[in-house]
Parts: C-alpha cells; structure tokens; sequence
C-alpha cells in the first residue's frame, strides 16, 4: 500500500529555521534505510507557509488568501511517499525518523485511495463507454 | 490516544529486520534453513519480551544478538548430539565450534553486502526458474509459502517442496552466500534480474486464472528492485531493470476496465496513469543510459516504456523512435517474442503491410505456434489493411490459444467486431 508520511510544522518550522547539519546528516542516513529497503518512492521539504497561498472556494466565488497561516500545528513542513505492506509496517519505520524538529514534532501517516477502493463505484455510464470503445476500436 | 506495542506492531519491526537478520546469520552458518529458524526464534523472545520492556533503541541490533545466542545454542546442541552418536564425529565438531566462533566474530559486519550475497544466492543459476522465485519472494520478500503459492497458482505443498528442495541444493553445492566477484558476477546479476522481473510479469500479465493482473506481486517485484538498486547505485541494468518495472507499473490501473477486462495500451485513459512511478521511472532510466547502459535489454525495454509514458496521447506516440528501440533490441536479445513486437511497432510507425511482412517469417517459428499474440497482432494488422474477413478467423485463433480468461474474452469481443465491409 502506498502512504503519505506528513511531517508536522512547528513553531521552529514556520520561522524558516533550517535544520543543523547533524539533524540533517542524521535524516540523510534514515532517508538512504529507506531507499534501501525500497520502501521511499519519493520525498521533500516544504517551505513555511509565510510564503503559501491558499484559494478558498464558495459556490462560484475564488478567495486568494497569503500565509502565514494560524493553525501551525496542522501545517505540513515535509512528506514521502513510501510504499509498505501496511500501516504497521509504516509506523514501524516513522518511529526510526529522526525527530526532524528541533523541539516536539508530530508525524501523520496517510493511507492512499487505491483502484481497489473504487471498484464498483465507476458510474455505470463511464462503465458502458468503457465497453463500448474497446469493442468499437479494439486494439 | 497512545496504543501499546501490540504483537502486530512487533511483527512490522521484525518484517523490517528479516531479510538482513536472515541474511547475516546464513552467511556465517551456511546454512539458510538454520538461519530463519534462528530469526524466527528472535521474533519468538521479541513478542514475549517487548511488550513488558517496550522496545528496545535499536531493535534490528537486539533481534540479531538474539538470533546469534540462539544459532550458537543450536550449533552446540547438534555438536552434542553429533558426540552422542557418532563415535568419528571429530571432523563435525570441529567444523561446529569454527562455525561458533565465526558467530561470535561477525558482529560488525556490512550487513549491506549480506543481503546482497542473500539475493545472489536465493537467484543462482543451480536452481530452477521456479525454485529462484520462490525462494526470493521467501528470503527477501519475507512472503509466507502460502503466498507465494496463491501467486503462482501452484498449492503451499508444491511451494515448501521447492523451497526445501532448494535450500538442500544450496547446502550440497557449499554456497557461501557471498557476492560473486570478477567474471561469475556478470551472468550471476544477470540470474538476478531474470528472477525479479519473472515475478513482476506474472504479476503484470497473469499467464493463468480469472484476474488479469496482480498487482501486488507487480508490487513486491518492485521493491526488490527498488532494494537491489539501493544495494548496487551503479549498475545499469539494476536500474533499467527498475525503470521498467516502474514505468510499467505506472499502467496497471489504466489496463483494467471496468468488470476487469483488459484496456489495450492505445485506449487507455493517460489520466489514470501513476505519475510518481514515471517520474522515478524516467530518472532510473536516465541514470542507466548516464551509466552507459542505453543498450542493456532492460535499458532498452525501459527506453520503449518511456516513448508510451511521454506520449500524451497514443496519436501522439512515436512509433518510428519505437520501431527504431525494437531494432536494437532485437540485435541484443533475439527472441521471436522481440520479433512479434518489433512487427507491431514497424506496422504502427511504416503500415499494416510493414507489420505482416515481418510475421511472414515469424509464422513458420515452431516455438510460437502456440502463442497467443501472434495470431492476434496478425488479426490487427488484417484489420487494418482492410482484410476483415481474415482478421477474424486469426482474432478466433488467437483466442482459443489464450490461456487467460479476460484475455480469451477480448479476442473473442475483437472477433465478433470484424465485419466485412460492404
């Protein structure tokens, strides 16, 4: 199953202090056990959310809104993606991460939808043009 | 709300730990039967020991000096069973207590390299096709016999002969698990590979039952891959062989449609296709092709991938850049399956005339008249140079060779949709 591992911001975070060159030595070596196991699919950093945007929708309305925004405790600072056998084994690898803050941090991990969860909700319509264009074209 | 470290949770640490567990303990007994033995044992004293102590900073390093005391246990108690019995047993015990102390010596070992030497073992050409997938999926997928059974079709009984079968073999030739060097390594990386991406086919293009894919097997070919290019960074055909795998993992979803039938490349919805698996894709062939590895068969094959993943859409596919691929494939890996492609791409990029000029030659190759698309690309190609008449009765062919259920439908729908014009 794929995962999104979400790093957490803190206030540290979001005052744009990059880490020390241990810290990230240290998240270096961790992020290469991953590789090795073949477990990271991808990975990155996110700068803080002084410098995001976000849009809000209602109805037809678009609200251009410039961060920092308040909530920095929901705020993601990094993610991979990995792929694992399940959410045990994800946890298992989280809890060898390195704090990747200086102070307490908080990791989130997030199971994908896949194809599977989807299977019978295609809507029919989608379903028959599916038949239709095999058997019309093939291929 | 905190959750304790249930056994679940222990069992995920040890699915982490056991390959290399597996790995370094073969090394120093040789002998793979006794070391899993050993590691399950650590997982034993884990599950009852963690959940009162918690888990140790480093579990990998306690689940291995466990393992290790129980190896060495083990050693001892056959060393004296070996006295019992045998009046001559000198030699053994010997050979034992060298196998104790070498134990106890192997504490720093690169356990990088041990895996690896895993891999190349569980993969030697002394053991069969079979026995070398079976066992890869067993070693260093961690899959129980029961799996790997429902991945092959074949029962849990038939897996565990193999997998017994080949750890004797592995004995009685003194494999020493280590990483073949000089002129072996080549053909022995190449049996590697081999074995990877025959797991990954039968997962991508099931050849027997109902489903058409399966994608988890798809998936733990991937991560092998994806472990031997973490293990070896510069080799080529590691990375070719990942870049093809992931760019062909990137389609699985789009190649099914609805009530699993199969969607050919051409119809496939580009939207659903993995975008992350052909971004790592593209970079592990671009870092093959920087090694010098654009001409490896995987490089190749990656390289074609590559053409349909840039494409984006099928008008838009580079089909003489494709047939030009098949050409040069073709001159490194000549096989009539190699030339059946190549046919398909030359009658995309020059014409359906191109294509059957080429099955021309194809068609009198014994080994492929009982191959499936054969008779199907040459359908196609009658189709579309007007010939519906003939196109059917090859589409009719081609699906009462198909083993595949789903498959033998779409023929059977590509049949029954020749009609003779006018």
């Amino acid at each position: 199953m794929r995962v999104m591992v979400l790093v957490k911001a803190t206030e540290d975070s979001e005052a744009g202090i990059l880490p020390t060159t241990e810290a990230l030595a240290e998240m270096g070596r961790f992020n290469e056990e991953l590789m090795k196991a073949g477990v990271m699919l991808t990975g990155d950093g996110l700068k803080p959310s002084s410098q995001g945007r976000r849009v809000a929708f209602d109805g037809p309305r678009r609200t251009v809104i410039d961060g920092p925004f308040a909530e920095t405790r929901e705020l993601v600072a990094g993610y991979w993606v990995w792929e694992v056998k399940d959410m045990d084994e994800a946890v298992a690898w989280v809890k060898r991460c390195p704090n990747p803050m200086p102070g307490p941090s908080e990791i989130e991990i997030r199971p994908f939808y896949e194809a599977a969860d989807f299977g019978d909700l295609l809507p029919p319509e989608v379903a028959a043009q599916y038949e239709e264009r095999t058997k019309t074209t093939g291929g | 709300m905190a959750a304790p470290d249930t056994h679940a949770a222990i069992e995920a640490i040890f699915r982490i730990e056991r390959a290399r567990l597996v790995a370094a303990l073969a090394r120093m007994l040789r002998d793979v039967g006794l070391a899993e033995e050993a590691a399950q044992d650590s997982l034993v004293a884990a599950l009852a020991e963690w959940p009162r102590t918690g888990v140790p900073a480093n579990p990998g390093a306690w689940l291995m000096a466990t393992a290790r005391r129980r190896a060495i246990d083990e050693l001892r108690r056959r060393r004296m069973a070996a006295r019992k019995h045998d009046e001559i047993g000198r030699d053994r015990e010997g050979a034992d207590e060298g196998a104790a102390e070498t134990l106890e010596a192997a504490l720093d070992d690169d356990l990088g390299d041990e895996l690896l030497g895993l891999i190349y073992t569980a993969c030697h050409p002394i053991l069969s096709r079979e026995a070398r997938a079976a066992l890869t999926l067993r070693l260093i997928g961690g899959l129980t016999t029961a799996e790997i059974g429902r991945a092959f079709f074949v029962s849990e009984a038939t897996v565990a002969q193999r997998v017994v079968r080949a750890k004797r073999t592995i004995a009685e030739a003194g494999l020493r698990f280590e990483v073949p060097r000089g002129e072996e390594r080549a053909a022995r990386l190449a049996s590697v590979l081999e074995v990877i991406y025959l797991i990954f086919n039968e997962g991508y293009a099931a050849t027997a039952g109902e489903r058409l894919t399966r994608p988890a097997l798809c998936a733990e070919a991937q991560r092998l891959g994806r472990i031997l290019a973490g293990l070896l960074p510069d080799e080529p055909e590691v990375l070719g062989l990942l870049a093809l795998m992931e760019l062909q993992a990137s389609r699985l979803a789009a190649r099914l449609g609805p009530g699993g039938v199969s969607v050919p490349l051409t119809e496939q919805d580009r939207t659903r296709w993995d975008r992350l698996l052909i971004g790592r894709g593209l970079d592990a062939l671009a870092r093959a092709e920087a090694l010098g590895g654009a001409d490896g068969a995987y490089a190749l094959q990656a390289a074609l991938a590559a053409c349909h993943a840039r494409a984006p859409s099928a008008a838009e596919t580079d089909w003489p850049r494709i047939a030009g691929l098949y050409d040069r494939l073709l001159a490194v890996q000549p096989s009539p399956v190699v030339e059946l492609n190549r046919a398909v791409a030359h009658s995309m990029a020059f014409g359906p005339q191109a294509g059957l000029a080429l099955l021309a030659a194809l068609e009198r190759e014994p080994t492929l008249r009982a191959y499936a698309p054969l008779p199907a690309a040459r359908g196609d190609f009658l189709l579309r140079a007007g010939r519906p008449g003939e196109a059917k009765a090859a589409f009719e062919a081609a699906a009462s060779l198909s083993r595949n259920a789903q498959e033998k439908a779409f023929l059977l729908r590509r049949a029954a949709s020749c009609v003779p014009a006018g």
